[in-house]
């Protein structure tokens, strides 16, 4: 697969058409050159343009492979591999649901369906107002308090159905 | 130590479990409620002490001595300073001195000597709680040195393979090359384990000081601390350390005027459970997809960007500082067999007390789960505990006097992994966590191996059609057939161990796996 040649890519610095707004694009270019010095900068990059624009987007990838000479292929073999990365935008919410073995000692599957159902969607998925995105996630590191979830940032632990109920409601209240 | 100009020290802990249940909001009723009261107060959010169950834990310092009071929610605050908690007065949330209370009494807390104790953020009270003894000490020596210490302390890897600490970086020290590298492995992917996440919360001078020892017994200049992205508050408080450590001179061109340099930065993952095992994790690190290595080359000679590097577990680094400052000898005598020193426990699960022990290697199981675990959280019988992650195996009750010591673990084919214990009660479906367990390999398979990769999604089709008693017979040997192929036929641990929980819950809990019975048990 990896080549022994030092060079990767054709040396063409053409725009690769995309359909990224203005807005998309500049915080891609703006993350590559701050970044792409960095040892190894790839993974550094993708997570830069998932802070400012909440998913990497589709066409941020020929962009990105350009800017650190890689192939589209390369860029997309990583952006794909790592469960993190969104290929499309999330809700204004990201609830990063714990399906790990502590969090199922305390009830996580009966908290996942009850998520699901009140949500009304699977994971992976966003609600029809666009408030909340459903993730899991495997063990937040909260495995006493169990079962946990991360809304954003912000982690939970002993969640019940209740819990979870405010939690999502006050998070739609949220901008 | 008093506070400021009299003022009360009350400590309410900034660590992630913490913050789950609320410990914002308990500090910010404190401060309201000291204002409004007209008590000065100096606030300081220090690290867990560990015993989760009782978070927020709150504590006040009355002459010296820490009073705990637990769960403090911000609705009993106000109550607190009614009944006097500020000068160490009685409260039904009260538990006395902190450090008497017999599941902290009880632990010998090397490696974790100072989480919850210290302000995290204060480079000054690190120092003046011992901090950076070890690294004055490792200055004084040749590199050789350093590592003969680390190898007399019988330390061995505490992320999971227990392999001696010493050997690995004796290689690296051999090893010739323009660049070498340290990388600490922060990717603490392991169900029922926090121990990492507690450290770097709560202590992160610790794991930046024992990896500049190693980089200096190594003569490695650069290092990257690699943190999965689920731990956002472990990222805050490392760099805000890496920061301090850096305006004093204890990182960077010339650590403490010695001539020798060591730089260092944070790195984070991005959701992938096998780039926690180290070539993944050195894959990831070079910006690539997370995928195995063959070995050899070991990292020790072809790590980093192909430089020798030293990787280790986060505790690995932070408990080398205590054996540089203390002696080989002296964390060399807490343990049993080869397996020496402490080995911070985390109880996790369905248990009345969870939280993280620190105790020297030999204790059984049991012990550990009743008397500081308390029993089930639900009150009901413990019926299965998982210990050392998710290739970790399930054990029954017969099985719960194994003493915590690597060999004994791995002579029932168990492991202690990164000491994760995880305890489910009678209710729990074996068969279901079987199932569980083929589900991750696919899900977290790097993709490299057709048994893992593969084998893992059939794994789970023939567990359904066990469970559901099609030709039941036939899918038992077709589930052990793949699980040999599985240990056989994989490169790493994920597709060779997954068999662990597997068969583990096949063979002591095989009641589950027999429709009628799954029947029944599923309407009770
Ligand atoms: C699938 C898999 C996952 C692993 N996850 C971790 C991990 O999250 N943290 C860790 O320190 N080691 C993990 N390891 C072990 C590492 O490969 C490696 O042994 C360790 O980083 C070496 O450090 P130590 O000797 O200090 O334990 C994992 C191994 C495998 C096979
Ligand atoms: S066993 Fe699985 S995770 Fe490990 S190298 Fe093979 S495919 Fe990758
Ligand atoms: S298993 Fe859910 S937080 Fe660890």
């Amino acid at each position: 697969m990896s080549s022994q040649s030092p060079r990767r890519v054709i040396p063409i610095k053409a725009e690769p058409p995309s359909n990224l707004s203005a807005a998309e694009r500049s915080a891609v270019l703006e993350a590559c050159a701050r970044l792409k010095e960095l040892p190894g900068a790839l993974l550094p990059i993708l997570h830069a343009v998932q802070e400012a624009l909440q998913f990497v987007p589709k066409d941020a990838v020929p962009l990105i492979a350009r800017e650190l000479n890689l192939s589209v292929a390369e860029v997309h073999g990583v952006v794909s591999f790592y469960h993190y990365f969104r290929h499309s935008r999330p809700g204004r919410h990201v609830v990063h649901l714990c399906r790990a073995e502590a969090c199922q000692a305390l009830g996580a599957p009966a908290l996942e369906a009850h998520a699901k159902s009140s949500l009304k969607i699977e994971f992976h998925g966003t609600t029809a107002d666009g408030a909340i995105s459903l993730e899991p996630v495997y063990c937040l590191g909260n495995c006493a308090l169990g079962p946990s979830l991360m809304i954003d940032e912000e982690l939970h632990g002993r969640v019940t159905a209740d819990r979870f109920d405010a939690l999502v409601s006050q998070s739609r209240e949220r901008a | 130590m008093s506070g400021l100009g009299g003022a009360v020290k009350i400590y309410v802990p900034r660590d992630a479990a913490a913050l789950s249940v609320g410990a914002e909001r308990t500090a910010q009723a404190i401060v309201t409620q000291a204002q409004r009261r007209g008590v000065a107060v100096e606030l300081i959010r220090n690290g867990s002490r560990g015993l989760l169950w009782l978070e927020p834990l709150v504590e006040v310092e009355v002459e010296g001595t820490r009073m705990a009071y637990g769960p403090v929610r911000s609705e009993d605050v106000a109550g607190l300073f009614e009944a006097g908690f500020t000068s160490g007065r009685a409260h039904p949330l009260g538990h006395g001195v902190t450090e008497q209370i017999p599941y902290f009494k009880r632990q010998e807390r090397l490696t974790f000597a100072r989480v919850g104790l210290t302000d995290p953020r204060s480079l000054a009270d690190y120092v003046a709680h011992g901090g950076y003894r070890g690294l004055r000490a490792a200055l004084a020596l040749k590199p050789a040195e350093i590592v003969a210490a680390v190898t007399a302390s019988g330390l061995r890897g505490r992320g999971g393979a227990a392999f001696p600490a010493g050997i690995k970086w004796k290689t690296v020290l051999g090893a010739e090359a323009s660049q070498k590298y340290v990388v600490c492995n922060a990717d603490e992917g392991d169900s029922g384990t926090f121990s990492d996440r507690m450290l770097m919360e709560g202590d992160p001078f610790v794991l930046i000081e024992g990896m500049t020892i190693a980089g200096l017994a190594t003569g490695a200049t650069r290092g990257y601390i690699y943190l999965r992205w689920e731990y956002p508050q472990a990222k805050l408080a490392l760099e805000a350390a890496i920061g301090a450590a850096y305006a004093a001179n204890y990182l960077g061109p010339n650590i403490q005027g010695s001539g020798q340099a060591f730089d260092l930065e944070v790195r984070m993952g991005a959701g992938a459970y096998i780039c926690g095992e180290e070539t993944s994790l050195l894959e990831s690190l070079e910006g690539k997809r997370g995928q195995v290595r063959f070995k050899p080359p070991l990292p020790a000679i072809q790590g980093l960007f192909g430089k020798p590097t030293v990787i280790n577990n986060v505790i690995t680094f932070a408990s080398v500082p205590i054996i540089l400052d203390r002696g080989a000898e002296y964390y060399q005598h807490f343990g049993m067999g080869r397996s020496r020193g402490t080995l911070p426990m985390q109880l996790a699960g369905n248990i009345k007390h969870g939280g993280l022990v620190e105790i020297a290697f030999g204790m059984t199981l049991r012990e550990l789960m009743e008397d500081f675990g308390g029993g089930s959280l639900s009150g009901r019988p413990i019926r299965a505990v998982q210990v050392g992650g998710p290739l970790g195996a399930y054990l029954p009750e017969s099985q719960f006097d194994t003493p915590l010591d690597y060999e004994a673990f791995a002579a029932v084919k168990g492991m202690l992994g990164h000491g994760g214990i995880v305890v489910f009660d009678d209710t729990v479906d074996m068969a279901a966590q079987a199932r569980y367990a083929m589900e991750f390999c696919a899900i977290e398979s790097c993709g490299k191996c057709t048994p893992c990769r593969i084998g893992s999604i059939r794994g789970v089709e023939v567990i359904d059609r066990l469970i559901a008693g099609e030709q039941a017979a036939k899918q038992e040997t077709i589930l052990r057939d793949l699980c040999e192929t599985l240990t056989y036929g994989s490169l790493c641990a994920l597709g060779g161990l997954t068999p662990y929980p597997v068969l583990s819950a096949l063979n002591h809990f095989p009641e589950d796996f027999v429709k009628p019975v799954r029947a029944s048990s599923a309407s009770g």
